[in-house]
């Protein structure tokens, strides 16, 4: 069930990573990983974040979580700001939300035991007895698709797929209420991603899940998908219902996007719409559209709008946005239906 | 394989029964067992299968650059009816470059950081021509621009970690094709990228392969990839081709057992939401590991005994249609 309350919610959220340090004094370029985004995720729903290679969903992903601290805006989870906790608060806040990691190989201690690695956040978070861990332990393992005899053995045994399945476990252990699956299917063969994105929707809607689920592949996103959006060099340039999104994109950075996908289907070869030239750096990015220049989209000239955390407090799910305007579209800054 | 063609010309690429073997200590891994496949002039044949199933092996094999411990322990490798595998390694150092160009599936590795990428390219092009040290670099400028990267002659002059991920593939394609081979192997040329630079890849490839009547081997893990390019698919499982047809064929009508389920198994635009995938029970075939009879058995949802009896050959079951499997 999707709740039309926000569980978690950035308001304008920027984040600058400083470069360049040393040589050239304190560093005058920034990487804009995160460019004053505000985005709502309801209670039980799927969001997908897709765009292309640092255009900063990870990081997104990590603010929501505070795992990073933002350089300006507000995060909040069930409608108390993350960045006010004391840290006993935040801690406790902390097993309501996980994350999920692409690389299955690299995100496990390869010196622990399935058990410890699985259990490690409830050792942490004190709960339950030894005995009930344990036993937690078992039923993780057992509802993620692991054999029992698992927990006694080192990551390295396991086969991509089922790692991926003890990093699940392992997010699951301290029952949160958000997930953020950052690239979570990337590093599986097509086979095996099929079974974690099915355990992935079992699991959601089984446990009531509200899952941020970031990836690359606008297949795969779409498929997981309640909402999507769509982030471009530190910004969402679109975001509405999946299938608006997909049917009807509007912003031409998700069509030429969308038009840029394969498709498995011989008879439907197609010319695509190509973005020319590479994607221009979040490294001191031009201003105005982060599409930059004319070209960059088939020319149509962009401006971007920034709209204000205001429009935030509408029932989310039932509007969508474009951070697009079209001097020759009806002007559009923020929500509309 | 396919093509019961007529006796005149041999085909352009034509592999027979290709074995590759790493023998280890745990066992002998056999990485490629009995591949073949023929490639006519101007087609393009999509490789497609899950990792470690023995696609870049294939092509190493066909490069004969298989790293040690591997070998290439039988089969032939016959371009324009010469056997590769029984040449001199000095001609097949010009076998390299002019006969089979390949496209390595690691960019940033195979490109050498502390060279610019014009001299890199114009050294591929001087290993096999004699031309002089500026015609070389003045080639190697035309070739990025043919490559389609913007001012060749400033970018010829940077070393590659300037370079974006998708520069650096137009880069390895230059170079792949800096002697106008007449087959290239292109081992997942695009899956390091995001879409849409996959996309203008693809289309370059395409360009020129349609410029340069070139054949191209394209090794991918992307069925769409495979469906938006390939004319032929062979489709690989452990080692082994398990079916080759049209590319209208392996889509509309697969008849192995694997492939269906892979189609199945694969999220598509557009496709019903929260349809759940089919996936694929178990894992990915461990060729240390392999089961008796058919490979695939255990994750076969029509297995029945007798499949554990027999290696199923390749055979054409339908005109130009190949699979292996006793229940096709
Ligand atoms: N700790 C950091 N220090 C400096 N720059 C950073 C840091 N983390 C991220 N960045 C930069 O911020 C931008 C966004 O990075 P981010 O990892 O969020 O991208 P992404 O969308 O997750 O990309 P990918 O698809 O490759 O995972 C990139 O330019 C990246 O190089
Ligand atoms: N250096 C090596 N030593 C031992 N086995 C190897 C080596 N390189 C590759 N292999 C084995 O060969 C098989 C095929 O590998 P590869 O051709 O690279 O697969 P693909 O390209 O389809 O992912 C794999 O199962 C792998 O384990
Ligand atoms: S031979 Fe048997 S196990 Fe193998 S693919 Fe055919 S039906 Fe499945
Ligand atoms: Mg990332
Ligand atoms: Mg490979």
């Amino acid at each position: 069930m999707i709740s039309l309350a926000p569980l978690v919610e950035v308001r304008d959220v920027h984040k600058h990573f400083p470069i360049g340090s040393g040589l050239f004094g304190r560093g005058r370029a920034r990487v804009h990983a995160v460019e004053g985004v505000s985005l709502a995720i309801c209670a039980g729903e799927t969001l997908g974040l897709v765009g292309e290679s640092g255009c900063g969903k990870s990081t997104l992903g990590r603010l929501m979580l505070r795992l990073l601290e933002p350089t300006s805006g507000d995060v909040l989870f069930d409608g108390r700001s993350l960045l006010t906790l004391a840290p006993r608060e935040l801690r406790a806040m902390r097993r309501q939300m996980q994350i999920i990691f692409q690389d299955p190989y690299g995100s496990l201690n390869p010196r622990m035991r399935v058990a410890s690695i699985v259990g490690e956040g409830l050792d942490i978070h004190r709960l339950g007895t030894r005995r009930e861990r344990r036993a937690r332990v078992a039923e993780l393992l057992e509802l993620v698709g692991l054999p029992p005899d698992a927990a006694g053995r080192y990551p390295h045994e396991f086969s991509g797929g089922q790692r991926q399945r003890i990093g699940i476990a392992r997010a699951l252990a301290v029952g949160p209420r958000f997930i953020v699956a950052d690239e979570a299917v990337s590093a599986l063969d097509v086979s095996i991603q099929a079974q974690i994105l099915n355990l992935l929707q079992d699991l959601q809607r089984r446990l009531g899940l509200t899952l941020l689920f970031i990836a690359h592949d606008l297949r795969v996103v779409e498929h997981m998908s309640d909402r999507v959006a769509i982030m471009y060099l530190g910004r969402i340039v679109e975001c509405g219902p999946r299938a608006e999104i997909y049917r009807n994109p509007r912003h031409p950075y998700t069509r030429t996007l969308l038009s840029a996908v394969p498709v498995p289907d011989p008879r439907r070869r197609k010319l695509r719409m190509a973005l020319g030239g590479d994607v221009p750096s979040p490294v001191n990015p031009p201003p105005g559209c982060a599409l930059g220049m004319p070209w960059r989209c088939a020319g149509v000239r962009l401006r971007l709008s920034r709209p204000g955390a205001a429009a935030m407090r509408s029932p989310v799910t039932s509007f969508r946005r474009r951070a697009c305007r079209r001097p020759t579209a009806r002007r559009c800054d923020g929500w509309q239906r | 394989m396919i093509a019961a063609r007529p006796a005149a010309a041999p085909p352009l690429l034509e592999v027979r029964d290709l074995h590759t073997v790493f023998a280890l200590e745990e066992g002998a891994v056999r990485a490629v067992d009995g591949v073949s496949f023929a490639l006519e002039r101007g087609r393009v044949l999509g490789l497609v299968g899950e990792s470690g199933c023995g696609k870049t092996m294939t092509a190493l094999s066909l490069m004969r650059l298989v790293p040690p411990p591997g070998r290439i322990v039988d089969g032939q490798v016959r371009l324009e009816g010469r056997d590769l595998l029984r040449l001199p390694e000095r001609e097949m150092r010009a076998v390299r470059g002019a006969g089979l160009g390949m496209i390595f599936q690691e960019p940033m590795t195979s490109l050498n950081p502390v060279f610019t990428v014009g001299s890199q390219i114009a050294e591929a092009i001087r290993l096999h021509r004699r031309v002089s040290r500026r015609a070389a670099w003045a080639r190697a400028v035309e070739l990025l621009d043919e490559v389609g990267i913007p001012e060749p002659q400033r970018r010829a002059r940077e070393y590659p970690h300037r370079l974006s991920g998708g520069m650096r593939q137009r880069v390895m394609i230059a170079i792949a094709i800096s002697c106008e081979p007449q087959v290239l192997i292109a081992d997942e040329p695009t899956t390091a990228l995001d879409v849409t630079i996959q996309a203008e890849i693809l289309d370059l490839l395409r360009t020129l392969r349609e410029r340069h009547g070139m054949a191209v081997v394209l090794i991918t893990h992307d069925l769409g990839v495979v469906a938006e390019q390939a004319d032929e698919v062979a489709i690989m499982y452990a080692g082994r081709i398990v079916e080759h047809a049209s590319v209208l064929d392996v889509f509309e009508h697969p008849l192995h057992p694997y492939t269906q389920a892979l189609l199945r198994s694969m999220p598509s635009l557009g496709s019903e939401r929260r349809r759940r995938l089919e996936a694929i029970p178990g894992q990915v075939p461990d060729l240390l590991h392999l089961l008796s009879g058919c490979h695939f058995r255990d994750r076969c949802p029509k297995a029945i005994g007798a499949c554990a009896e027999q290696d199923p050959p390749l055979e054409e079951k339908e005109r130009q249609h190949a699979a292996a499997c006793i229940r096709v």
